[in-house]
């Protein structure tokens, strides 16, 4: 399986178009006001869950491994700028008091310890990306080291992401329980009710994803890519070789985490709220559906995914609020049954389709690319 | 302040006593007692004669004064019964002149109840329900005076014990009565009382007995009380680890029967069901429906609901199982996290169809001869219904050791788990295995949730909530072999209903959970591969 290095050049190229058109276009169109400050945010909302399905797709799409426990790793992050953002306002809530107001609300009127580094926000946004890494790592130490892999690993990570849930939801957790953080009023100093804010938190986004995705291109192309993606098609093959596959799961897992909680780090001033129910088994699957949906193991895949389902979800939702479960759950069917390889999947076919008709050759090659294949 | 009490308590005790020697018939004149009844200025010297007596017919004559039933008709006191009929107040009926039942006259008045002891002869009234005719009546009225303090109680209850048959109610009574002797102004009657409560390890006396401590000056009684507050404690403790057990257990039994679903689709096939908790729920609304239907077409036949749906249960999800293998799993097989996707979102369109079609939560009514249960140790009472999942879950397991141990069609599905190709080549149907094999963990998964609809409501997410349990059992117990299943589901819900109470408060569930799932990482840190795993080949390619 050797994965054809494509020179760097016309991805780079790929990407600086995306970068120009999301980075740069969008907030050009929003300030001559073709785009609403409401959509800006919107696709800013997009933008960072792209961020996460990025690390999702490294993981799953190029490892094999099926974590699901990203979602805990993305909470991490929300949580981490929320907690900074809460007490960034703190002193200015109903109460006057110098803790959050749902604390008053569950009678704790002192900043519980682990709330008092996140006054620092140089804390805040470095716990938010090194945290999940941390936790990552550990996992992936207790598991992957003890030859824990496949199902095991995806049915342990989601009983921690239920563990976690569960305990988010209790007020003795002190972190807003149910209700979560919400209710923030600036980010870093800056008013997040004033469209500028907002504005800039969507170029920031788009700019880390930019970032993001160069980082991933850099990793699934280099080696350790190449050692990724065999892993996934033959680990045992793989030691057989030498490799210490459980390193290369490990390192790939806690960047996957990071990138999560990068993701969550974006997100959580962008919607302004940030609660358990996004931490947890569903959200984690959910991820999974993004990846597949826009074509696992292509990055590309990973970002269409993201944007497209997350788009749909808003449609459907603000429409049909009852049925989207049922949407949800029939797209988890279709996209893994009927279109393994995605939307990306399918464009390479109707590629392929329209050079047939065009030169009536069937190219063999590009018909079988399925699952396991770079389409990108 | 307490001489006083002590001698208020021995002047209950002695009339009270004195009530009871004069149970016999004609020792309370009842007649005289009854006139002084109907004078407004000893009505309440009456009142206070009748407080200590335990003759059933004061219950009528203080009945009839507060239903204004009482009436003065020929100089005598006589009760209006319910059919017009008079009788006097021993009871027997009176005849006119003309040996015809007698009337009474137009236009006149009832003895009346002054207004002010209006609750001295309630009190009374509800002294007599220890000898009414409901044994949960009696039982209730007993742990009523137990706790009233009032020594007038005594006579009553002395009765009552005489004649009462049921030995739950005796023992109620028996503990009301010592209860009351407690406050007896012989020490030798408290200490006799004191032993008594510490040797039934009565724990709804343990107030009266602390009481007694703050007040007693006798040594001996001072000492007996401590010993029988130990005791006490240490009954309940004992019978609290006893009651911890018993719920680990029943937590354990509705695990099984979940996991034993899972065991087979995952441990033997390799797939994963996330789907397995929809198909419990399955079970739980068929339970539901056949519940309704009986209720609406057979009522008379409404409590035998449950052994049509028990079987239905099991024939629904199976069904369903059965056809979401023909129609999903079958594409699936050999990839092991695409099921799990998949059948996630086969889980979600189930579980949002129960919601829209049945609201968000319904409930199951247990049948009549499942509710209640055995009184294992006082206080302490194992329901019918869980005693019941324990059973089923046994019968699950025999059941399905049987068939895949003892039975051909075991044999097959061993043998295309074990080697599928070879298996085919030998004449194995290995698809119709496969689709027998799944219907059957699903259909097992329907009985635990028709079985689970006994203990708690019904609702579209019941199979969410032991789902992540279920597979932990599976992943701790090893893939492929029952008996991991089995000790698996018994230490993981023993262990969850041994440390909640450890824990306690509010939150003791959700971080026994956590401990649990933390114990589990741990112990596969040191058997990756479960408690009893499968070895060869076959074993590491499904893991």
């Amino acid at each position: 399986m050797t994965a054809p290095v494509r020179p760097w050049d016309r991805e780079l190229v790929r990407v600086g178009l995306f970068g120009a058109v999301f980075a740069v276009g969008l907030p050009t169109a929003n300030g001559l006001g073709f785009v609403s400050d409401y959509y800006l945010n919107l696709f800013g909302k997009y933008l960072a869950l792209a961020i996460l399905a990025l690390g999702m797709d490294l993981i799953w799409g190029y490892t094999g491994i099926l974590s699901l426990g990203q979602a805990i790793f993305f909470g991490i992050g929300a949580y981490s700028i929320g907690m900074h953002m809460m007490l960034e306002s703190s002193g200015k809530g109903v109460y006057g008091e110098p803790v959050p107001d749902f604390m008053i609300w569950n009678q704790v009127y002192a900043l519980p310890l682990f709330w008092k580094p996140y006054t620092s926000a140089v804390f805040a946004i470095g716990s938010s990306l090194l945290l999940p890494a941390l936790l990552a790592t550990v996992i992936g130490v207790l598991t992957f080291r003890r030859r824990l892999r496949g199902t095991y690993f995806a049915i342990l990570t989601q009983a921690i992401a239920f563990a976690v849930w569960l305990m988010l939801n209790r007020n003795e957790m002190k972190l807003g329980g149910t209700n979560g953080l919400t209710d923030f009023k600036s980010v870093l100093g800056f008013s997040l009710s004033s469209p500028g804010t907002l504005r800039a938190l969507y170029v920031v986004t788009a700019a880390v994803l930019v970032g993001a995705l160069l980082l991933a291109q850099a990793i699934v192309r280099s080696k350790t890519g190449l050692v990724l993606e065999a892993i996934r098609d033959n680990e045992r093959r793989l030691e057989f070789l030498g490799y210490d596959t459980a390193g290369f799961k490990i390192f790939v897992f806690a960047v996957s985490a990071a990138l999560a909680g990068l993701a969550g780090l974006l997100y959580a001033p962008q919607v302004g709220i940030i609660t358990p129910s996004q931490v947890g088994v569903l959200p984690s699957l959910e991820i999974v559906i993004w990846v597949a949906f826009g074509g696992r193991g292509t990055l590309w895949g990973a970002l269409v995914g993201a944007i497209s389902v997350n788009w749909l979800r808003s449609v459907l939702t603000g429409t049909y609020p009852r049925l989207w479960p049922i949407i949800l759950g029939g797209l988890f069917m279709a996209v893994i049954l009927l279109f393994p390889a995605g939307l990306i999947g399918l464009a390479v076919r109707a590629k392929a389709l329209v050079a047939r008709r065009g030169r009536a050759v069937a190219p063999a090659a590009v018909a079988a690319s399925g699952v396991n294949r770079h389409t990108a | 302040m307490r001489a006083l009490a002590v001698v208020l308590a021995a002047a209950w005790v002695l009339t009270g006593l004195g009530g009871v020697a004069a149970a016999g018939p004609g020792a309370l004149d009842l007649e005289s007692v009854a006139r002084r009844l109907a004078a407004p200025a000893t009505q309440k010297g009456a009142l206070g004669e009748l407080a200590a007596s335990s003759d059933p017919a004061v219950e009528r004559l203080l009945r009839a004064l507060k239903d204004g039933a009482l009436y003065v008709w020929k100089g005598r006191l006589v009760i209006l019964g319910d059919d017009a009929g008079l009788t006097d107040v021993a009871g027997r009926p009176l005849l006119d002149a003309q040996g015809q039942p007698a009337q009474l006259g137009s236009g006149q008045e009832a003895v009346a109840l002054d207004e002010s002891h209006f609750g001295v002869v309630q009190r009374i009234l509800e002294r007599f329900e220890v000898l009414g005719k409901d044994p949960a009546k009696r039982q209730s009225a007993a742990f009523k005076l137990g706790t009233s303090g009032d020594p007038s109680a005594i006579p009553v209850l002395a009765r009552a014990i005489e004649g009462e048959t049921n030995r739950d109610v005796r023992a109620a009574l028996e503990d009301a009565l010592a209860k009351l002797r407690l406050r007896a102004p012989d020490p030798a009657d408290r200490l006799g009382a004191v032993k008594q409560l510490g040797r039934r390890a009565s724990e709804a006396a343990v107030p009266q007995l602390q009481a007694l401590l703050a007040e007693e000056t006798d040594p001996a009684v001072r000492a007996a009380a401590r010993t029988a507050l130990q005791d006490i404690d240490r009954f309940v403790a004992q019978r609290n680890i006893v009651g911890y057990l018993f719920n680990g257990i029943s937590l354990a039994a509705v695990l099984l029967i979940m996991s034993l679903g899972l065991a087979v689709t995952f441990g033997l096939m390799g797939i994963i069901n996330m789907a397995h908790g929809e198909m419990l729920m399955l079970g739980s609304y068929t339970a539901y429906v056949v519940q309704e239907i009986f209720a609406a077409r057979f009522p008379a036949y409404a409590d035998s609901y449950f052994f049509v749906a028990l079987p239905l249960a099991f024939l629904v999800a199976g069904l369903v199982g059965f056809a979401l293998e023909w129609g999903v799993i079958r594409f699936l097989y050999g990839r092991p996290l695409e099921t799990l996707i998949v059948t996630w979102g086969v889980g979600m369109i189930l579980q949002q169809g129960a919601r829209l079609y049945f609201g968000d939560q319904t409930s199951v009514n247990s049948p009549t001869w499942f509710r209640g249960g055995v009184e294992v140790l006082t206080g302490l009472i194992f329901p019918w219904s869980r005693i019941f999942i324990v059973g089923l879950a046994l019968v699950a397991l025999g059941a399905l050791w049987l068939l895949l141990y003892r039975s051909y069609a075991g044999l097959n599905v061993r043998a295309v788990m074990q080697n599928r190709a070879m298996a085919a080549c030998l004449g194995v149907s290995t698809r119709r295995v496969d689709a027998v094999t799944f219907a059957l963990g699903t259909a097992l998964a329907g009985v635990a949730g028709c079985a689970l609809a006994l203990i708690g409501t019904v609702d579209p997410e019941v199979g969410k909530t032991y789902i992540v349990d279920s597979f932990m059992v599976v992943v701790l117990g090893g893939v492929g072999k029952l008996v991991g299943t089995v000790v698996a589901a018994v230490c993981i819900g023993l262990s969850n209903k041994l440390i909640e109470p450890a824990i306690g408060g509010t939150a003791a569930a959700v971080y026994a959970k956590v401990a649990v799932l933390v114990i589990v990482i741990w112990f596969l840190q040191w058997r990756p591969t479960g408690l009893f795993a499968q070895r060869g080949r076959a074993a590491t390619e499904t893991a």
